[in-house]
């Protein structure tokens, strides 16, 4: 029943089928043995010789049995009913490489996952699985002897996103010896951890433990820092990737300027710090975000400078010693060649002011956890001290709201990881620099990992207390005596069972992680993609966290999902380490599939010229015919499905290929409830 | 025949989107009814219509297509050409005869497991509702009357 006209006669197929038990997992559904024994009899007519079932199939036991009957019967064909083929696909195709066969006369049909997990009833499950197996035979059939393709890896890496997960990342590949280019949207590198005054649980100075490392990214012989700077595309494969960077102007000569200082002590234009200080503080018009600054060169805002509003001021350029300030400044388009890309692009906080009830804008001593960060940062804007907006008064009484935009249907519906921690970090902070209350309001306490539940028991022994339940409303509103100028928070206390109502000065909500607003644009400049709450998708989520499903390019740290520090520190090593093992290897294999043009066969109708987003047609005038360039095609296919004249062939998925499937699948589940051969005239 | 009717359907799914959704809600253990069967293409892109019409011809009773959810496309913005495919390919099955609800394109992401399997099963009840194509019948009834049309002329 398969198109076999273009197969030499004399060469018959002879194919194995091995129907994987996956102990009871597939076992459990399908009547493994039943499809096995199936498989031999009715499908001796397409080549089945062997057919066998085996308890795992990706055991050593279970390839070396495929092996054996490669060797033994002569089989040129291979199908194995199993698990997806994104999971052992390439296992099977070694042990037919082992045993002498090309790889590619192999076929894995997932009656796992598309079967066993996903359906109850045996016996359907089992007629499906024969279906399945059908359409595999007729597939593998099909199937031609394939090599893979070799491209060499460009040695340099991109890593965008300076925070860090993306530093320890760079670090890491340059300490390696090999170039790094790292691309940062802000005017320094640092990300959220340079915001923090302490990180959780050890309670060590957030600066001291990041500028180090910020400073040995801006002084890397290996590192080329690109900051105020964002990628604007992404072209070619694993490799060989062309990065386009749009370099904005700072309007300051990095090459002349010595970061002094002096540009930003003289500017007269003072603006609310809206980004690094949270709003809680001021900055010039030429800043940089903070004094620990990677690079140390100040950007103007062209904003709300004076100049760039009303032509005159020109203060930081009449002052500058070196003469740096450089108004007439372009922005500059860089066009990176790079091998592999990692993107830790990390997270935005959760906006409380998507909860009115909380009061976050409304109610002036409600604040958000990244304004608390800053506030009791020693160089933030109250140099530590925790006090209400007001900016002197001291709060006798402070509730910490948990979850806030976590673990709520209505916002996100994921838990943020870090706000446990950081909410019982912020507890503590509150009672050794004010001393005093403390009230945590916490849906439940999540402090998993090292060291983390420890600190929960500390901070419970210096006084805080906890209360069980989500906040209702943070309210000015007053009702009973001893609630007058005091925020109330109103919560459902769930351990003792009654509604309560506790006075505070100071209200610190606890914000969940977000991906940043424009993650869903990132991703598609990357050919990525992003899960259902926007974080971007790994490979896998508990075996390949750090890969995508687009070749070479990683992701790392909060953009995977939220997470803490040292998780972030450690999936910035984990990406470097996978660069590193591509650049090492100095070229890898790709799978063969790739669409040709059968020039014969091509009447160049062009057709499929415009339908390339990869610009892999080219068309050859003076000949008349499309060709294909195989080093840019990425092997979608939808070329080969446009060619009204048939004339290019896709590999791997080869028309034959899939309507022999579609024939297998349904040659043995076709309703047998009216007889279609005596329709059919003689 | 007595049981209520069981559609057999093809679903073609993208590796990169629905294929994965599909390993997904299987990991997930999320269930859906058994009368479909996966092929997987590298792209929806690569539907070539003639697959649409090659599973109708072969007994299958509706035809699933899914992909990428638009702009999210892995080849950056084949699956939009696999809509315009599909909106044409509709005027095409309706032309034969073939109720257009019988061939359905869905988005799914690689992250939507629960999402297919809640499309898988929603397509079937529909199906199932439209009740048996047989086609391959049909086409044998069409041959028939070729054959006697063509005869009569001969004659």
């Amino acid at each position: 029943m398969s198109n076999k006209q273009n197969q030499p006669q004399d060469e018959k197929e002879r194919i194995g089928v091995y129907v994987c038990h996956c102990g009871s997992n597939i076992a459990g559904v399908v009547d493994v043995e039943d499809v096995a024994v199936w498989a031999k009899e009715e499908l001796g007519d397409q080549g089945v010789v062997v057919s066998r079932d085996y308890k795992f199939m990706c055991s050593s036991l279970g390839q070396e049995m495929i092996e054996n009957d490669i060797k033994e019967q002569g089989l040129n064909r291979v199908v194995v009913a199993a698990c997806s083929p994104h999971l052992h696909e390439a296992t099977f195709r070694k042990a037919c490489e082992r045993a002498g066969l090309n790889p590619y006369l192999s076929e894995l049909v997932s009656i796992r996952e598309q079967v066993s997990w996903v359906h109850t009833d045996k016996e359907k499950a089992t007629e499906k699985a024969k279906a399945m197996v059908a359409g595999g035979v007729e597939r593998v059939i099909e199937n031609e002897p394939l090599e893979p393709l070799r491209v060499p890896i460009h040695p340099a890496t991109l890593v965008v996103g300076g925070g860090i997960a993306g530093i320890q990342a760079a670090l890491e590949i340059a300490d390696a010896g090999y170039q790094v280019y790292m691309v940062e949207r802000e005017p320094s590198i640092g990300g959220h951890m340079a915001q923090f005054d302490k990180t959780f649980p050890t309670l060590d100075c957030a600066a001291c433990i990041l500028t180090p490392k910020m400073v040995s990214v801006g002084e890397h012989p290996n590192i080329e820092l690109l900051t105020w700077s964002e990628v604007e595309r992404v072209e070619g494969y694993v490799g060989n990737f062309s990065v386009t960077v749009r370099k904005r102007p700072r309007y300051v000569d990095t090459d002349l300027c010595t970061g002094c200082g002096i540009c930003w002590e003289k500017c007269p234009k003072k603006v609310i710090d809206e980004d690094f200080e949270q709003g809680l503080g001021y900055r010039t018009a030429v800043y940089t975000p903070f004094p620990q600054a990677v690079p140390k060169y100040p950007v103007i805002d062209t904003e709300s400078c004076i100049f760039f509003a009303n032509g005159k001021c020109k203060a930081c350029e009449k002052l500058c010693p070196t003469g740096a300030i450089n108004f007439d400044q372009e922005e500059e388009i860089l066009l990176l060649e790079v091998g592999n890309i990692i993107i830790a692009t990390g997270f935005d906080t959760f906006d409380a002011r998507r909860i009115p009830e909380y009061g976050y804008g409304r109610l002036a001593n409600v604040f958000t956890s990244v304004e608390f960060e800053r506030m009791c940062n020693a160089a933030g804007p109250t140099n530590g001290e925790v006090v209400l907006r007001d900016g002197v008064t001291k709060p006798e009484a402070v509730g910490i709201v948990h979850c806030v935009g976590s673990r709520d249907r209505n916002y996100n519906n994921y838990c943020s990881v870090i706000c446990c921690m950081s909410s019982l970090k912020f507890a503590h902070l509150v009672k050794e620099r004010t001393g005093a209350e403390v009230y945590n309001f916490y849906i439940d306490m999540r402090t998993a990992y090292k060291d983390y539940d420890e600190f929960y028991q500390r901070v419970m022994e210096e006084g805080v207390l906890f209360v069980r339940g989500r906040v209702a409303e943070i309210t000015d509103a007053t009702r009973n005596p001893g609630e007058e100028g005091k925020l109330v928070v109103q919560v459902e206390d769930t351990l003792a069972g009654r509604q309560r109502r506790i006075p505070v000065d100071m209200a610190i909500l606890s914000v969940g992680l977000q991906p940043p607003s424009d993650t869903k644009e990132v991703a598609q400049r990357f050919g990525i993609s992003c899960s259902a709450s926007g974080w971007i998708t790994e490979k896998h989520p508990k075996l390949d966290p750090v890969a995508t499903m687009t070749e070479g390019i990683f992701i790392a740290g909060a953009i995977q999902g939220p997470k803490d520090i040292p998780t972030s520190v450690a999936q910035g090593a984990a990406a470097a380490a996978r660069v590193l093992g591509r650049i090492n290897k100095g070229e890898m294999y790709l799978e063969p599939i790739r669409a040709t043009v059968d020039p014969e066969k091509c009447s160049g109708c062009r057709i499929c010229n415009n339908l390339c987003p990869f610009g892999a047609i080219i068309f050859h005038e003076d000949l008349m015919v499309t060709e294909i360039n195989h080093a840019l095609c990425q092997g979608c296919g939808t070329c080969v499905a446009a060619c009204p004249a048939g004339a290019i062939s896709g590999t791997g998925f080869s028309n034959e290929q899939v309507l022999s499937q579609i024939e297998g699948l349904l040659a043995y589940s076709f309703p047998k409830d009216f007889e279609l051969v005596e329709m059919v005239p003689a | 025949m007595s049981e209520q009717f069981e559609p057999v359907i093809i679903g073609f799914t993208c590796n990169w989107c629905s294929y994965r959704a599909a390993d997904m809600a299987g990991t997930a253990r999320i269930k859906y009814p058994p009368n479909i069967r996966l092929v997987r293409l590298m792209c929806s892109g690569r539907l070539d219509p003639t697959f649409v019409l090659k599973a109708l011809s072969e007994g299958a009773d509706g035809v699933l297509i899914t992909g990428c959810h638009p702009g999210e496309c892995h080849y950056l913005e084949q699956n939009y050409k696999a809509l315009r495919r599909y909106r044409l390919l509709l005027k095409t099955i309706a032309q034969m005869g073939i109720e257009p609800e019988r061939v359905k394109l869905v988005w799914a992401s690689a992250a939507e497991g629960v999402q297919l399997a809640r499309a898988i099963t929603t397509f079937v009840e529909e199906i199932r509702a439209l009740g048996p194509l047989r086609w391959p019948l049909r086409l044998a009834e069409m041959d028939i009357k070729e054959t006697a049309a063509v005869e009569e002329v001969v004659a």
